[in-house]
């Protein structure tokens, strides 16, 4: 028998097992009409945004951190209910009991939590840190216990750098919709029935591990549901209408970030799916548009609240205090038809009636078939607001289906089906000088690689450097799977996401992501001594420390197949490599050319390259060509980009497209034709990420001198977007370099 | 095998004729503008010689992204300089299915608009005066050149964005827009758009370089509202005017 909350729902499936997308698809309703329904936000959320205002500029005028809960480590229940003034509220929860304030998280390692306390001018309890010293050994801890002397160089002279080893990997999406369809009762049972499935089995390690997850799963969906009662609401049984289903998926979500401090924890797909609470609610008559808007406003409210206690190491790779909130909005279905609805639209209209922020990072799946109504909607957005990124949905949906999400800034996976453990990234500029330098550190003259014969040829060979590499390549990818396995291994076993592993399937499919930062920096550089002469300059140690380059040499981000082909076989090569190497638990081995922010860092760590870049200078973003050597325009650059292959980087491939306003058009209405034309011709030619600044370099250069007067200036930057006054100085002058677009 | 010298590529053009539009700077003109933008290309033997046939290659990659309305432009310089070559190129994207406009200032040879005009879909006529000591005084050259290959542009019957570039106090008093009116009816419906471009002094910085002496150093551009006064006067029955 049906249960009375899922009256007027279709479809069967669905209520026979868990399957969200089952229920999505028999439910929804596409919408393919213009942006005329919208509302703006009401008395009761601007009141409430008002007060927001004044606690983030508050939180600013602290150096970025409000205030710190020293006295408990966080869990799902450490805190009880907080209000930013529950009579405004229509959705509830905070992380603590007060508003901004951060909880400590000593879980993913204690020294970092100390640390952060500490610079912010706080000190961790004694008691509890003693606890932590004494009985709970941490991630952190374990790693560190296992790591060989070579990770240990490895990491220290930045060949990998960001590695989860001291924070949480996070990059895990809970399919948070599941507690608003089923409620958690339902999830409980569930999870005891794949334990009986599992009873049967040889009780191996692996079999072993499993059932102490499932059961670790089940005591978290307990305790979600009493933080929950702590607020008034039974979330054992399934929502029952729009703002229950809103709530409950909230409820599930800040589970997820009372428990893990993960560095991306994004929402997942929710707007389409939250659609079908609205439309039953607005079919009989309880709840109105406006009503439907304030619902997204206010949950998105809840979103921009969201915070973690880091460091400031830390924010020197993942600048602007960011968590990744990342919602993936619109796409088009299996079957043809597009997963727009209004509830797309609504959630792209909080960018309007709370102004621009990066966090939720709204992330549009574009797909040429989408309705041009909302391709138009969206590119306005982007003009107006600089908020959004775009992702590649025809390509995605190849591998990944219709009901995938995006983790962090541009990594896919089936929501609730799986997850991955996140890698940040290996440093392809510092190989390559270690191919050209017997695999010494350029910086300090360290071995660090294998030392193998140093070039000494007074022209850099081409083909001997290449040798070179692909032979340092390979120990860098044995040494990268085996520390990714470490720290894999010890954070499934001191600090597994309980919550958000009860929010998938249980028999789950994992994906290890690796990365690689100073993609442009080394395929110039081997175009340079393919095509040009590069005479290292060395020191007395025998070191290139410089370069000098005569001639020309074509470079990446013009079009151009002779370099743009370099690229390719860099990603091509390392990829395969890559899966050479057994990785923990029978995960799939997938590729990011993705930096964040830690281009900047990573530039800072390596010394001159071949390619005439600078010691110390920035590398360029992500996949993006170095900074204003793509001179033959917009669609040139973007065109090389498009080039690497999503096969070999399924991870994803992050693009940051900054244009000033004047050059995407004289009027409005052909700005938003042309930026329409270029999502299409871009993603037409399986690209898969951009970001989109329309932004006038003067303004950010003003909002670096006066940033009272910005506090809500958003940029995209590599995956994600930042508050612009919230990077270092040394990040504003980085986005600053950048190519702007700008001749007109 | 045709070759010509180019300046450089903008791969994303998007002021130069309708949608997105590589634009293809070639090199060489025969005026000398005071406000040029781009004194760089008036040397016919400047720039980079290139293939007609590889720059065709080039265009077709940006094809995704002109939709139904983007294309190639050539400007310069003085495109119709290289009245072979600018065919060339015309012609081949014409074939592939491309949209093509020339941005010319019309001082040319009725004879290269006989090559370029076949394989143009419009051309951005740029009217640098409206009478001869004017046109003298601002491109260094007399306007009866100009004066002719309009007579074969009539007679071709090309689509036209007329651009009129705005000194103010210089070009746009009443007299001026008069003058301006008399030249755009006798185009007729041919004329498909008018847009009025602001000065705009940021070229000095080339000229700066190049040793060439700036003569509009104290000209200001244009206000915006002055523009749309401007705009209004112009306004006839039948064109689209923009400010």
């Amino acid at each position: 028998m049906m249960r009375q909350e899922w009256a007027g729902f279709k479809g069967q499936r669905w209520q026979q097992e868990v399957d969200v997308r089952d229920f999505i698809q028999n439910n929804y309703t596409p919408y393919t009409g213009g942006a005329e329904f919208l509302c703006r936000e009401t008395e009761k959320t601007k009141k409430l945004w008002q007060k927001c205002l004044r606690l983030f500029k508050e939180e600013r005028a602290k150096g970025g951190v409000l205030s710190i809960d020293t006295s408990r480590a966080t869990s799902m229940t450490a805190f009880g209910p907080g209000y930013v003034d529950k009579s405004l509220e229509m959705i509830v929860g905070l992380q603590t009991e007060k508003p901004l304030e951060r909880s400590v998280n000593p879980f993913g390692g204690l020294r970092m939590a100390r640390q952060a306390c500490q610079a912010y001018g706080y000190t961790l309890d004694g008691q509890l840190e003693a606890f932590f010293v004494k009985y709970k050994k941490t991630h952190n801890d374990g790693v560190f216990d296992a790591y060989t002397r070579e990770m240990r160089l490895a990491r220290s002279l930045g060949i990998i750098t960001g590695l989860p080893d001291a924070y949480g990997r996070g990059r895990i999406i809970g399919d948070y919709r599941r507690v608003a369809l089923y409620g958690a009762d339902r999830l409980i049972l569930e999870k005891e029935q794949d334990l009986d499935r599992l009873s049967s089995l040889a009780m191996t390690p692996e079999t072993i591990q499993l059932r102490e997850e499932i059961r670790e799963q089940i005591k978290s969906l307990q305790e979600l549901k009493e933080m929950a009662l702590s607020y008034g609401f039974d979330i054992g049984r399934p929502a029952a209408n729009a703002r229950e289903a809103f709530q409950w998926l909230y409820f599930a979500y800040l589970g997820a970030i009372k428990e893990q401090n993960g560095a991306a924890m994004s929402l997942g797909r929710v707007s389409t799916f939250l659609d079908i609470y609205i439309t039953r609610d607005m079919q009989a008559g309880t709840l109105t548009e406006t009503e439907a808007q304030e619902l997204v406003d206010q949950l998105v409210i809840k979103l921009r609240l969201a915070r973690q206690l880091r460091t400031p190491e830390y924010d020197q790779l993942f600048a602007g205090d960011p968590l990744w909130i990342t919602e993936a909005i619109g796409g088009m279905g299996l079957d043809g038809r597009t997963l727009v609805t209004k509830n797309s639209y609504r959630f792209l209209q909080t960018l309007i009636n709370l102004g621009p922020s990066p966090e939720p990072n709204l992330t549009v799946l574009w797909s040429g078939d989408l309705p041009r109504p909302f391709k138009d909607f969206c590119a306005k957005i982007s003009i107006q607001t600089s908020s959004i990124q775009y992702e590649n949905d025809d390509l995605m949906r190849e591998t990944f289906g219709d009901d995938y999400g995006i983790a962090c800034c541009v990594s896919a996976m089936k929501i609730g089906k799986q997850m991955q453990f996140f890698g940040a990234r290996a440093n392809l500029a510092k190989l390559l000088l270690l191919a050209i330098n017997g695999g010494k550190d350029e910086m300090t003259g360290q071995q660090l690689a294998p030392a193998i014969p140093p070039l000494e040829d007074e022209i850099l060979d081409y083909h001997k450097v290449k040798r070179n590499y692909l032979k340092l390549q390979d120990w860098l990818c044995k040494l990268y799977v085996n520390t990714m396995n470490v720290i894999h291994y010890m954070h499934d076993k001191y600090a597994y996401e309980r919550i958000q592993m009860a929010l998938h399937d249980s028999a789950v499919e994992r994906l290890m992501a690796f990365g690689a930062a100073g993609l442009s920096v080394v395929a110039d550089s081997f175009s340079a001594m393919k095509y040009a002469r590069v005479y290292p300059v060395r020191n007395q140690q025998g070191i290139a420390v410089d370069f000098k380059i005569e001639g020309e040499f074509p470079k990446y981000g013009n079009d151009d197949d002779r370099v743009d082909e370099i690229a390719v076989e860099l990603v091509r090569s390392f990829h395969d490599n890559l899966q050479k190497y057994a990785a923990y638990r029978n995960a799939r081995h997938t590729l990011s050319i993705l930096t964040i922010t830690s281009n900047v860092m990573y530039g800072k760590k390596t010394g001159a390259t071949p390619d005439g870049r600078p010691k110390g200078a920035a590398f360029a973003p992500g996949a993006n060509p170095m900074h204003g050597r793509d001179t033959q325009g917009a669609l040139a650059s973007l065109n090389s980009v498009a080039k690497l292959p999503y096969a070999s980087c399924l991870d994803g491939i992050s693009n940051t497209f900054s244009i000033i306003p004047k050059a995407l058009g004289k009027s409005h209405e052909d700005r938003v034709n042309n930026l329409v034309s270029i999502l299409d011709g871009y993603f037409g030619q399986r690209a898969h990420h951009l970001n989109v600044n329309v932004l006038d370099r003067q303004t950010l250069e003003k909002a670096m001198e006066e940033p009272e007067n910005y506090p809500q200036l958003t940029v995209r930057v590599s995956g994600y977007a930042v508050h612009f006054t919230k990077l270092s100085r040394a990040h504003q002058l980085e986005v600053l370099q950048r190519t702007f677009f700008e001749r007109f | 095998m045709v070759s010509g010298r180019i300046h450089s590529i903008e791969s994303c053009g998007t002021v130069d004729g309708p949608g997105l539009r590589c634009v293809i700077f070639l090199q060489g003109c025969p005026l000398r503008c005071r406000y040029c933008h781009n004194p760089d290309t008036w040397q016919t033997t400047g720039g980079q010689e290139v293939e007609a046939s590889a720059l065709i290659k080039m265009v077709l990659r940006f094809k995704p992204y002109f939709n139904d309305r983007g294309g190639v432009t050539l400007s310069g310089g003085e495109p119709l300089l290289q009245p072979e070559f600018a065919a060339a190129i015309l012609q081949g994207c014409k074939e592939a299915g491309i949209h093509t406009a020339v941005d010319t200032s019309g001082w040319v040879d009725p004879a290269a608009l006989a090559r370029a005009l076949p394989y143009t879909d419009l051309l951005l006529l740029d009217v640098k005066a409206v009478q001869d000591d004017q046109y003298r005084w601002l491109t260094g050259r007399h306007e009866h050149r100009f004066l002719a290959a309009l007579d074969y542009i009539k007679k071709e019957k090309t689509p036209i964005w007329v651009r009129y570039v705005v000194l103010p106090g210089i070009n746009d008093s009443a007299q001026h827009i008069q003058k301006l009116k008399e030249l755009m009816s006798s185009l007729g419906s041919q004329v498909e758009k008018v847009e009025l471009l602001p000065y705009h002094p940021l070229g000095i910085h080339k000229w700066n370089r190049l040793g060439l002496t700036y003569t509009l150093e104290h000209l200001q551009p244009p206000s915006r509202s002055s523009l749309e006064v401007m705009a209004r006067a112009l306004q006839q029955n039948q064109t689209n005017i923009v400010a």
